[in-house]
């Protein structure tokens, strides 16, 4: 939204200045500048629940994952991947989101040659969104992995599309 | 330039792939080497073990022609072969011949009547073998088996013989329990469950006929949720099973199971299999604590009801839950003290549903038999392989025990499937 705002002022602004000639050009920009990056920093910047997200997604990984995944979280050879800087784990928060929400079939991960033999269990109707948020922050901050936190609204939107 | 290299190498294997009956792979000028980071694996005292060649990669089950060459299966091809052929000519125990064929990967091998058997997950083939000089006829290669359920979990074949012509082979259920919902907390178990139809079981074929699939084949047993060791106890005519037993119980059902029963719970099984045995899998499982087998909670099992168990065939050794006993061999040799004589060894490929509490496992035991039975406890005879001094994870196991194997000489072979080692393991020499 601000953003959004933040581009609109910008377009109006430089139209003004170009037909005015005006000075304001010179002090609006770096201004709305400012402004934007100080929006991306705050998103950037974790909000202050991170500790407390991880704390609670360790849990739910010792319950729902570690059996599988490892305590380190350096998987089964054969059996199960490791989460450690797996594409997956870091990257699009959909895609991961998706995987734990409907699971995967087994052999439908590929890690340096090799798959794995279990399947991945969907855990759309073991944990709840908050708990599935949790979880992948904790996963996307542990294991040498570092990545930004997966909030409860981005679930709850994804658990709803794939209805 | 890339190019021409590509095309010259190309032209250098099929060559050589056409050149013998079984490619070269390379001869092993390695084995000096080997000797020095031989790992420490420990064995009874008057036992002594050499490493017969090492990086393999995933070394599965393996067998020893009367010649004493070895061949092992392969479940991830090397330099294209699923098929290793070892031969030592020299006597000192390590390979300095290597050559390999037979194009996919798979599990099970052994032989039997002049003929070498091997396994595909889906499929079971036959080689003419001259065991006075381990020579493959690669080119009698048969088709017996084909079109077993193979869907990613529990899909490796393992096989055995009788001594009537019939091939075993287990067929081991894509499923831990048999749930709705694969391993999915809460999801019930199916009942009756459809897997068992084609799957969780041992399914007995001609050791003669070509393309046999379930129309031509028996379901000799049923109710094993997934087997690797198998054998054909030749003392008393029957077959013997490891069943690897089911997971999660602690993850599932934290209310019966604590951490550390989950750890141990069910036990892995050795049965004693009659044509027709049902051994229970997915509605029972052997509970390590109550020593009996009972329901299983998809089931409604409550670690106390045995309902529908009591009648199911009974195991005749119990191990400690979640150790994967990936072989299973009765020794008929004379080089062993008399002890082991038809005793059975079991490699155990080691644990991963343990954790967080450490993993185990990673070793080969041993049980004394008498007439078909066990006559003693088991004991652990070779150890480790891991190289854990305390509990890491799976991964970190730096050698897993996989097959088992007896020499002509009355010498155990063992294979590993992580790095693919493979050892010679000789009494009193
Ligand atoms: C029954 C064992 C099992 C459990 C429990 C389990 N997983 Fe998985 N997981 C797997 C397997 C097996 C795959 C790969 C499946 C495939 O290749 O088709 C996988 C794949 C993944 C992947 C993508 C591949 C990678 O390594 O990056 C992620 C991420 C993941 N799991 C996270 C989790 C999380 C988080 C939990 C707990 C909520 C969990 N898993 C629970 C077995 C399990």
């Amino acid at each position: 939204m601000y953003n959004f705002f933040g581009w609109q002022l910008v377009t109006g602004n430089l139209h003004l200045a170009f037909t005015q000639h005006s000075k304001h050009m010179k002090k609006v920009i770096p201004a709305v500048f400012v402004f934007i990056f100080a929006t991306a920093f705050a998103i950037q910047q974790q909000p202050a629940g991170l500790k407390a997200a991880i704390a609670r997604g360790k849990t739910v990984y010792e319950n729902a994952c570690l059996a599988c995944h490892q305590q380190d979280g350096s998987g089964v050879p054969n059996m199960n991947p490791p989460l450690a800087k797996t594409k997956w784990v870091l990257g699009d928060k959909k895609a991961l989101t998706k995987i734990i929400l409907k699971g995967l079939q087994g052999g439908e991960i590929e890690i340096d040659g090799d798959t794995f033999h279990n399947p991945m269990p969907p855990q759309e109707s073991v944990l709840n969104d908050q708990e599935i948020a949790d979880v992948l922050t904790y996963v996307r901050n542990s294991f040498g992995n570092k990545a930004s936190m997966v909030t409860m609204a981005e679930v709850k939107a994804l658990r709803a599309k794939l209805k | 330039m890339k190019k021409k290299f590509l095309l010259a190498c190309t032209v250098m294997i099929v060559v050589t792939a056409f050149a013998n009956d079984t490619t070269r792979l390379h001869s092993s000028a390695t084995a000096k080497a080997l000797k020095e980071d031989a790992p420490p694996i420990t064995l009874p005292q008057g036992f002594t073990s050499v490493v017969v060649t090492s990086g393999l990669g995933k070394a599965r089950h393996l067998v020893v022609a009367a010649n004493g060459d070895v061949f092992v299966k392969l479940e991830k091809l090397k330099d294209g072969k699923g098929i290793i052929r070892l031969h030592d000519g020299n006597g000192d125990g390590r390979a300095d011949e290597i050559s390999g064929f037979g194009n996919y990967r798979g599990t099970g091998i052994t032989i039997k009547n002049g003929y070498l058997y091997a396994s595909s997950d889906q499929d079971v083939y036959r080689y003419k073998i001259d065991e006075k000089t381990g020579t493959v006829d690669t080119a009698s290669e048969q088709k017996i088996v084909t079109g077993l359920v193979a869907k990613n979990q529990h899909e490796t074949k393992s096989l055995t013989l009788d001594n009537e012509g019939n091939i075993y082979v287990n067929i081991g259920a894509p499923s831990n329990c048999c749930q709705v919902q694969d391993r999915v907390k809460g999801s019930p178990g199916q009942d009756p469950c459809p897997i068992l139809e084609k799957a969780g079981g041992i399914w007995q074929f001609k050791a003669d006929k070509t393309n046999q699939s379930y129309g031509e084949g028996v379901r000799y047993a049923t109710g094993l949720r997934n087997v690797v060791g198998l054998d054909w106890n030749t003392q008393v005519n029957e077959l013997y099973v490891m069943q690897h037993g089911r997971d999660m119980l602690y993850q599932f059902y934290p209310d019966l199971f604590s951490q550390k029963e989950g750890a141990e719970n069910p036990s892995e099984e050795m049965f004693r299999i009659k044509k027709g045995a049902d051994c229970g899998w997915p509605y029972c499982y052997y509970d390590v604590d109550k020593k009996e087998k009972l329901l299983n909670p998809e089931y409604g099992g409550d670690r106390k009801k045995t309902d529908r168990c009591a009648d199911k065939t009974k195991s005749i050794v119990q191990f400690p839950g979640h150790l994967a006993p990936n072989a299973l061999l009765f020794y008929t040799g004379n080089q062993f003290p008399d002890k082991y004589k038809n005793g059975a060894f079991i490699a155990f490929h080691g644990s991963w549903n343990r954790a967080p509490e450490p993993q185990a496992g990673f070793f080969v035991v041993f049980v004394p038999f008498k007439d078909g039975m066990p006559s003693g406890k088991w004991e652990v005879f070779a150890d480790g392989f891991s190289g854990f001094t305390q509990g890491a994870s799976t991964g970190k196991a730096k050698y897993r025990p996989c097959g088992l194997a007896q020499g002509p000489d009355g010498s155990l072979y063992v294979s590993d499937d992580n790095n693919g080692m493979i050892w010679k393991v000789s009494y009193g020499k």
